[in-house]
């Protein structure tokens, strides 16, 4: 039955069910050969989990999932990559105490002479035209612990190109990728299917799916809501499909012309790019948006702003008045707060209870009586959960059994239930659906609207030029430009990013 | 009181039940007594360990801590006469130097809990033998202090006060790790060094207080032990203490990896070792196997405590899949 063009992949009336959440319903998939399939749909529709029971890190409840004729009720990890199957996830999974190279081959270790030593000019050498092609600027031997969040990005995608795949499952790969990098990935996914090998790309930048897919596979509440044909795919029919309604333009402008300055940042350099010094204002009531590419130092300079360590020199000042914060917790006491970007890492806890999470940055104001209530933690998070519709059953759950976008929804909401004067954020969007999406660009506004300065740091092109009022753009730790509103575009943005002038029009 | 710490309740009551039903005399006002005042003295400073294993440290300095502060306290009270409360005042203000110590090398200076830790074991018992100059320090023949003994050693209606003391700690530590936003605080940075730093909460001064509260309650318990024993031998006053005070936190299911554990548990913990010991006492089990028993309950208890997790998760998830399948066969 499996002609020449099969890949001989199907998955089978797959369930999935966690205590609570039924994540997947009777779901089948068939994949062939050198075919690009876009999974798309909302945050907890159950993209990951499908991919995960593909990749064999979790088994299915029920249904079936056959490979070259061979059924299976579960797969595990080292069967799955038997079979061919190479996969990017979308949590980061790196060690950061190991080198690029070491990780790649993770594992899968080349050795050397009969006592099989670790071969390490091997690995190296082997990894160094995997990383030229994904594009990285980072060698074979750089410590991950030195990569960024998008560095480490790369990382995992080479790590899957390593693995001489069949299907290679790509889960969000690019939510931290600035526009050239996500370029180059499409590139290498068009490079894949010429080589007859199968990819499953997840994404919720629909204009990169748009542009890399064969066939689109829409998932809603755990079922398929619908499939669409490459002829079918448009901007609209995979949003009506994702959410069921129609979505408006994102740019709403603000209310009153930008005020005073909030933040000024003069002079600061930071440790990882002490080449150049950024300068910049923010003023009340405005929305900036912080553009670059990878490594232009954004959320290093970030978080020297607020005091996470890594700054050199230079001075910031919040309302006037100076802010030398040695810890986190004096920018916090400043009215100047900042939504991280790895919420793994910094953002969440992901062990304790999504309300504990929630509540955290601002437990005083949990209080009852000298105690923390827990009640009134749930109170704080259930009003959160339903102002950035979060997708729960319950705060009291660990913020780890949620899907990705709705524990970075978790992250925001840890700071939207606060009161800020600035509040930075650093990739807000990553890894969130559509709809959320322009949910939480109307909170952006209506914090600025009410006299919140904001700044976004953001790599997601569509959503910097349409969202900010005004925007920055790094490069090499400094500010190479400016760009008003009228200024806006994907061109000049990216001429301000490498460095060069822009002409003037 | 969580599911982990019921288990723990119940095998203390079932062990209880079977030294019982072997030899009555488990039962004894004496015998009662005597474990409680046991559990008081080993429960003050297990509570301390508690703080520090919460933040993903350890503090194997305990025992040392008990051994240097009882030499010195029994040699201030018996040797320059100082009067008991001062005394006491200078026990405790030494315990909080020590912990403040341990948190500043841990924290400013990024040095391994482990190592400051097992350097202070060194050190103090060093000190404390050395000042001694290997002497058993003691108070003077026919010295007494009966305030200060009805508080320690004394007991109301049969209860030793040891063991009040130790239930009044417990209490208020209770509220500080359950109830207070410090003890949230803890349990953030125990889980999540990185992420409760960019939530605001200064993680170093929230380590640091949790080895100064650890090295407070030895300093009490050094104090409660002195006067226990009368008599401080410093080669050997304390050896081994700080393993107490780990197994019984472990037992009550603190993680070492942080971030995991409650009061009761470590109290109930504390209580479940010293009813091992009195075990191996009263079933005439050769002492030198003390240790054995004691290593192989720590090990059947964790394990037993990790396999029923696992198991109740499956279980949920199966009771979730067949709610599903009936559903569908409704619709
Ligand atoms: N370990 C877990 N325990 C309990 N529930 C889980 C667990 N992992 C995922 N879920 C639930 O399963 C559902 C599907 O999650 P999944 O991660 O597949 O979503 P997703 O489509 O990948 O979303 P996103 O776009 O946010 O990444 C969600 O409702 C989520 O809460
Ligand atoms: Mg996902």
């Amino acid at each position: 039955m499996s002609g020449p063009q099969e890949l001989g992949l199907r998955l089978q009336g797959i369930t999935k069910v966690y205590p609570g959440v039924v994540a997947l319903k009777d779901v089948s998939l068939n994949i062939s050969a050198g075919e690009v399939v876009g999974l798309i749909g909302e945050n907890g529709a159950g993209k990951s989990t499908m991919m995960k029971i593909l990749g064999g890190v979790i088994t299915p409840t029920d249904g079936s999932i056959s490979i070259d004729g061979k059924l299976y009720r579960g797969l595990t990890v080292a069967e799955s990559q038997a079979a061919g199957i190479a996969f990017v996830h979308q949590e980061l999974n790196t060690l950061d105490n190991l080198d690029v190279a070491a990780n790649v081959f993770l594992g899968r270790e080349k050795t050397r002479g009969r006592w099989r030593l670790i071969d390490r000019k091997a690995m190296r050498d082997a990894v160094q035209p995997l990383l030229d092609r994904v594009g990285a600027q980072f060698g074979p031997d750089m410590p991950v612990a030195a990569l960024s969040l998008a560095e480490q990005q790369l990382l995992e995608i080479a790590k899957a190109l390593s693995m001489d795949a069949r299907l290679v499952i790509m889960d969000e790969p690019t939510s931290s990728l600035t526009i050239s990098e996500t370029n180059n990935l499409l590139k290498v996914i068009a490079d894949l299917k010429a080589q007859g090998i199968a990819v499953v790309f997840i994404s919720h930048r629909l204009s990169e799916v748009e542009e890399c897919v064969d066939r689109i596979v829409v998932l809603r509440d755990g079922r398929i809501a619908g499939r669409l044909a490459r002829d079918e795919i448009s901007n609209d029919a995979m949003i009506r499909l994702m959410i069921g309604r129609d979505l408006k333009s994102l740019y709403t402008p603000p209310q009153a012309p930008p005020g005073e300055a909030l933040l000024s940042v003069r002079d600061v350099r930071t440790q990882a790019k002490p080449a150049n010094a950024a300068n910049f204002e923010l003023r009340r009531g405005e929305i900036l948006g912080v553009a670059g590419l990878i490594g232009a130092g954004r959320t290093e300079l970030a978080e020297a702003i607020f005091g996470a360590g890594g700054k050199l020199s230079g001075e910031v000042r919040v309302n006037g008045a100076p802010l030398d914060a040695g810890s986190p917790a004096d920018a916090i006491s400043a009215g100047l707060y900042l939504v991280p970007e790895d919420r793994k890492r910094t953002g969440l806890i992901l062990e304790f209870p999504i309300c504990e999470n929630v509540t955290m940055a601002n437990l005083r104001s949990c209080l009852r009586n000298g105690r923390v209530s827990r009640s009134r933690q749930i109170e704080v998070s259930e009003e959160q959960r339903s102002r950035l519709s979060i997708k729960t059953p319950d705060v009291r759950n660990a913020a780890q059994a949620m899907s990705g976008g709705n524990q970075q929804k978790v992250v925001l909401a840890k700071w939207l239930s606060m009161d800020p004067k600035v509040i930075i954020f650093d990739e807000p969007t990553r890894g969130i659906d559509v709809g959320s999406k322009s949910e939480i660009y109307k909170l952006m506004r209506a914090l600025a609207d009410r006299g919140v300065g904001v700044v976004m740091i953001s790599s997601d092109m569509e959503e910097v030029i349409g969202v900010s009022d005004r925007i920055v753009v790094m490069r090499d730790g400094g500010i190479s430009g400016e760009l008003k509103r009228s200024d806006f575009s994907e061109h000049n943005i990216l001429t301000l990013a490498v460095g060069k002038a822009l002409e003037e029009a | 009181m969580q599911k982990k710490d019921l288990g723990l309740a119940i095998l203390i009551i079932v062990v209880g039940a079977v030294v019982y039903l072997r030899n009555p005399l488990f039962l004894s006002p004496i015998n009662l007594g005597n474990t409680a005042n046991l559990v008081g003295l080993f429960g003050i400073f297990a509570i301390g360990q508690g703080f520090v294993i919460m933040t993903g440290g350890i503090d194997l300095s305990v025992g040392s801590v008990i051994a240097l502060l009882g030499v010195l306290f029994v040699e201030m009270v018996g040797g320059y006469a100082v009067p008991w409360p001062a005394a006491v005042a200078i026990t405790i203000a030494l315990g909080a130097l020590i912990g403040l110590a341990h948190g500043i090398l841990i924290t400013r200076f990024k040095m391994q809990p482990f190592v400051v830790t097992l350097c202070g074991l060194l050190i103090y018992r060093g000190i404390a033998r050395g000042y001694t100059a290997e002497a058993t320090a003691g108070f003077p023949f026919g010295a007494s202090y009966p305030q200060l003994e009805w508080l320690t050693i004394g007991r109301s209606y049969g209860i030793p006060h040891s063991f009040i003391a130790m239930i009044i700690i417990a209490v208020v530590m209770w509220f500080v790790l359950h109830q207070s936003v410090f003890g949230r605080h803890l349990y953030a940075v125990g889980k999540n060094d990185e992420a409760a730093r960019f939530s605001g909460i200064r993680s170093g001064f929230v380590i640091t207080s949790a080895y100064v509260i650890c090295s407070v309650l030895a300093a009490v318990a050094a104090i409660y032990f002195a006067m226990f024993t009368k008599s401080v031998q410093p080669s050997s006053h304390g050896n081994f203490y700080e393993l107490y005070a780990i197994a019984a936190a472990v037992l009550g299911g603190f993680s070492l990896r942080g971030g995991e554990g409650s009061i009761v548990g470590v109290v109930l913990g504390a209580v479940l070792l010293q009813e091992l010991q009195n075990l191996v006492n009263l079933l005439g089990i050769p002492s030198s196997l003390n240790f054995a028993v004691m290593g192989t309950v720590i090990l059947l208890g964790v394990l037993a405590d990790q396999q029923l997790a696992a198991y109740r998760a499956k279980k949920r998830a199966a009771q979730a899949f067949e709610r599903l399948q009936s559903e569908r066969v409704e619709s």
